[in-house]
């Protein structure tokens, strides 16, 4: 349409890249703009502007080198095994609710019954607000001797399974049903129509699920340690600086680029993952 | 059949007589929903308030961007990216800094945790909407000599209603989630996520329940209202009149 | 180069189209149709009758030659409303009843409530849907949603109106039925007709003239024109002078597959 010039050659790529560029250069501008602004005009609302408030986006880059006990190792350290410490739980939670939304589906898909009388349950186990029920989990869990890690990486199974199943048994139901008369013709059994069908037509739409569960997982793994002081991982990491915050702001914030960072990595680790499986561009919108 | 789950629970968890701890009987929620009703409601409202504020302001703001984005492809274009990418970010993890910003006890910091969360998935879906539109459409309003703000107003926008309320059932349900975790990073003792966080670390696991089930009734009822509005505004779409969509 | 003939309702001259993908589309295309005239484009697929008529309705830019509608050039015509266009999907709003959906375009001119509920009911009669006017799209038949589509074309009076393939996704006997009505309307309207199709039967029994294109690139293969006369009913697809037409024109077409065609206009027999 009007507007969308062409242009070939060099031009072309490093456009893309200006434009890709283009956004969290504005974002800059517009947190530092937004923050000289408000500091000079002395504007208190929605929230006073100062150095503790927002920092400088520097002074956050500059935060992961500093030590945070005396002499102890720069920020970035332990903020990394806290990470690692975090992506197993949710690694281990993905893994497992994976696991376990795929096999349900698939039963769900061979046993019409079972399908009749279970799905209501599954999609009921949805309405309850499992980040609220989370510090209650995880607590309960704890006081029976289950370790802290542990119950939340339940969490973050539970937070993947849903999607999973619900998706992968779209999958395993959308094969043209012609496709299915071509295999029984060939006298295929279920077993095979199963994998040599509808699990590669289940693929696009496990992936998407997966997409949503890799966030998912990333998310509940924070919460479920937060309320339980699990002080291992990015969520003690959280309650920690934020007890500190008055002193130097700057660690909370880099706390958090790093868990919005570990989110980033478990999505495009599943993106990869699609497209060296599925071997064609995952689904975007717009 | 939910009422099959609660009999299940009741006997269940009578007969093998599970610890309380986990998984208290629904006869015993109940009792304790019963017993601090209206400290729970009150509790309940101070919270539904800022899910509800969090919404309008998140939704709200994600109708607004879709509708430039749509507007101005180029930009929209560029943004997509980092909108997709922000959608993998735990939003919540900054709940501790909007209580930096506005303070604790201010509801203002969990409604802000609320807008974020409610944002993207109106914003996105909204914008999907509003770019889903037949070619022919467009050369239709064409020929009308009609130019951009054409197109918006008469096909554009009604379009995109049933793609916005995706968005905002999702939002709704959200919101009220996110008012609560928010609060469980810290908040005045009468809203109902930290009420809720006292209760489990005291071991009051019924009273701890009665207030999860009451937040989950809540989250239900604001999702009834949009799905409500919804029925109302977009009965012409197929989605709405085929049996059995989805 | 003069403003266009005075007397031609569409004057195309010399237009040819080259996407940005590097296809040509079009190769010189040459035509004057006459204020009240139905004419029909046919060819094989791509040779770019449906190109042609969006370069006609202004929806697309010609890479070179002018198209003058009116007497105007295309771009003004648009803006000025002197056509309506009907798709081949019937592209209405499910969103609107009926009586709102062909009240479209006058709600987009400015008309007053009043003249729209009038100009509504006229025009459903003239489709003969009388009594849909708050039933919904989906609500009816594809040819039935075809004739809202007329009906909102010619709401608001156009004196030429562009046809992309209208009832190429009904069935045939739909198809003739509507067909029928087409002539009907049109000779109620006055309004002249341009019309794009792949059924040479339909092109023959409708069109005044028939314009059969070429392969990619397009350009004018023959000219055809139809004497059969009018008003044309069912009987008229039984003469045997149509079957003779329609053989002239599909021997135009396969003709029209060489490469190289040399422009004819011309009638036949």
């Amino acid at each position: 349409m009007r507007g969308m010039r062409e242009r070939r050659g060099v031009s072309g790529p490093l456009r893309r890249v200006a434009t890709f560029l283009a956004v969290p250069v504005t974002l800059i501008l517009l947190w530092e703009g937004y923050k000289w602004l408000w500091e000079t005009a002395g504007w208190t609302w929605p929230f006073p502007v100062n150095d503790t408030t927002m920092p400088h986006l520097y002074s956050i880059v500059e935060a992961f080198w500093q030590p945070t006990t005396t002499g102890g190792p720069p920020l970035i350290h332990p903020l990394l095994h806290a990470a690692w410490f975090t992506a197993k739980e949710a690694i281990a939670g993905f893994v497992l609710g994976g696991i376990v939304g795929f096999v349900l589906a698939v039963l769900l898909a061979h046993f019409r019954l079972l399908e009749r009388g279970l799905l209501p349950f599954v999609v009921g186990s949805q309405t309850v607000p499992i980040l609220a029920i989370a510090p209650m989990v995880v607590v309960g869990l704890g006081s029976k001797g289950v370790q802290g890690w542990q119950s939340v990486a339940i969490l973050a199974a539970w937070l993947t399974f849903f999607p999973v199943a619900i998706n992968t048994l779209r999958g395993l139901k959308s094969p043209d049903p012609r496709a299915i008369e071509l295999m029984e013709s060939y006298a295929a059994s279920q077993w095979s129509v199963l994998w040599r069908l509808r699990v590669p037509a289940s693929l696009p739409f496990i992936f998407t699920a997966l997409r949503i569960s890799a966030t998912a997982s990333v998310i509940g793994a924070i919460i479920g340690e937060t309320p339980a002081s699990i002080q291992d991982g990015l969520g003690g990491a959280i309650v920690n600086f934020n007890q500190y915050y008055s002193l130097e702001p700057t660690f909370l914030w880099a706390t958090n680029v790093v868990c919005a960072a570990l989110g980033l990595v478990f999505v495009a680790l599943v993106v990869v993952a699609e497209r060296v499986v599925v071997r064609r561009a995952p689904e975007h919108f717009a | 059949m939910f009422v099959v789950v609660l009999l299940l629970w009741q006997g269940l968890t009578t007969a093998f007589d599970v610890q309380t701890f986990l998984l208290p009987k629904p006869t015993d929620i109940a009792h304790s929903f019963w017993d601090n009703k209206s400290l729970l409601w009150h509790n309940g409202l101070y919270t539904l308030k800022e899910a509800v504020g969090g919404f309008a302001l998140g939704s709200g703001l994600g109708i607004l961007v879709a509708l430039l984005l749509a507007r101005f492809r180029v930009v929209g274009a560029a943004f997509m990216p980092f909108a997709i990418a922000a959608n993998a970010v735990p939003i919540i993890a900054f709940a501790p800094i909007t209580n930096n910003w506005f303070g604790l006890l201010n509801p203002f910091s969990k409604m802000a945790i609320a807008a974020v969360l409610c944002f993207f998935p109106t914003m996105v879906n909204t914008l999907r909407g509003l770019t889903s539109v037949h070619p022919s459409s467009i050369e239709l309003m064409r020929s009308y000599g009609g130019g951009e703000t054409a197109t918006f107003r008469y096909v554009r926008i009604p379009s995109s209603l049933p793609f916005m309320f995706t968005g905002l059932k999702i939002a709704a349900v959200l919101s009220m989630i996110g008012a609560i975790v928010g609060e469980y990073f810290g908040g005045p003792t009468n809203a109902l996520g930290v009420s809720i966080l006292n209760d489990t670390q005291v071991f009051d696991f019924p009273r701890a329940w009665a207030g999860i089930v009451l937040a989950s009734v809540f989250g239900i009822c604001f999702y009834g209202v949009v799905a409500l509005a919804e029925h109302y505004t977009t009965s012409w779409h197929p989605s709405s009149r085929s049996f059995g969509g989805e | 180069m003069s403003v266009g003939s005075t007397s031609s309702a569409v004057s195309v001259r010399g237009v040819s189209k080259t996407f940005r993908t590097g296809t040509t589309a079009l190769a010189g295309i040459d035509l004057e149709v006459e204020p009240g005239e139905f004419v029909s484009l046919i060819g094989p697929s791509g040779c770019g009758k449906s190109t042609l008529l969006r370069i006609v309705g202004d929806l697309v830019g010609p890479s070179s030659g002018q198209v003058f509608v009116n007497g105007k050039p295309a771009h003004r015509a648009r803006l000025d409303h002197d056509y309506g266009i009907v798709f081949q999907d019937s592209v209405l709003y499910d969103w609107r009843t009926v009586a709102k959906n062909v009240s479209l375009p006058l709600e987009m001119l400015g008309w007053s409530r009043a003249q729209r509920k009038a100009r509504v009911e006229e025009m459903l009669d003239l489709v003969e849907l009388r009594g849909f006017e708050s039933s919904r799209p989906w609500q009816l038949s594809g040819g039935m949603q075809q004739r809202v589509s007329i009906a909102r074309a010619l709401s608001f009076d156009p004196s030429l109106l562009l046809m992309d393939e209208p009832f190429g996704a009904l069935d045939e006997m739909t198809r003739e039925r509507l067909n029928l009505e087409l002539l009907r309307i049109w000779e109620k309207a006055g309004s002249t007709v341009i019309f794009v199709t792949h059924s040479i039967p339909e092109a023959v029994f409708l069109s005044t003239r028939v314009v059969v294109m070429s392969a990619r690139p397009g350009r004018v293969a023959e000219i055809v024109t139809v004497d059969l006369p009018r008003p044309r009913g069912v009987a008229t697809r039984e003469d045997a002078r149509f079957f003779e037409l329609v053989t002239a024109v599909r021997e135009a077409l396969a003709a029209g597959h060489a490469p190289s065609q040399t422009l004819a206009t011309g009638e036949v027999f």
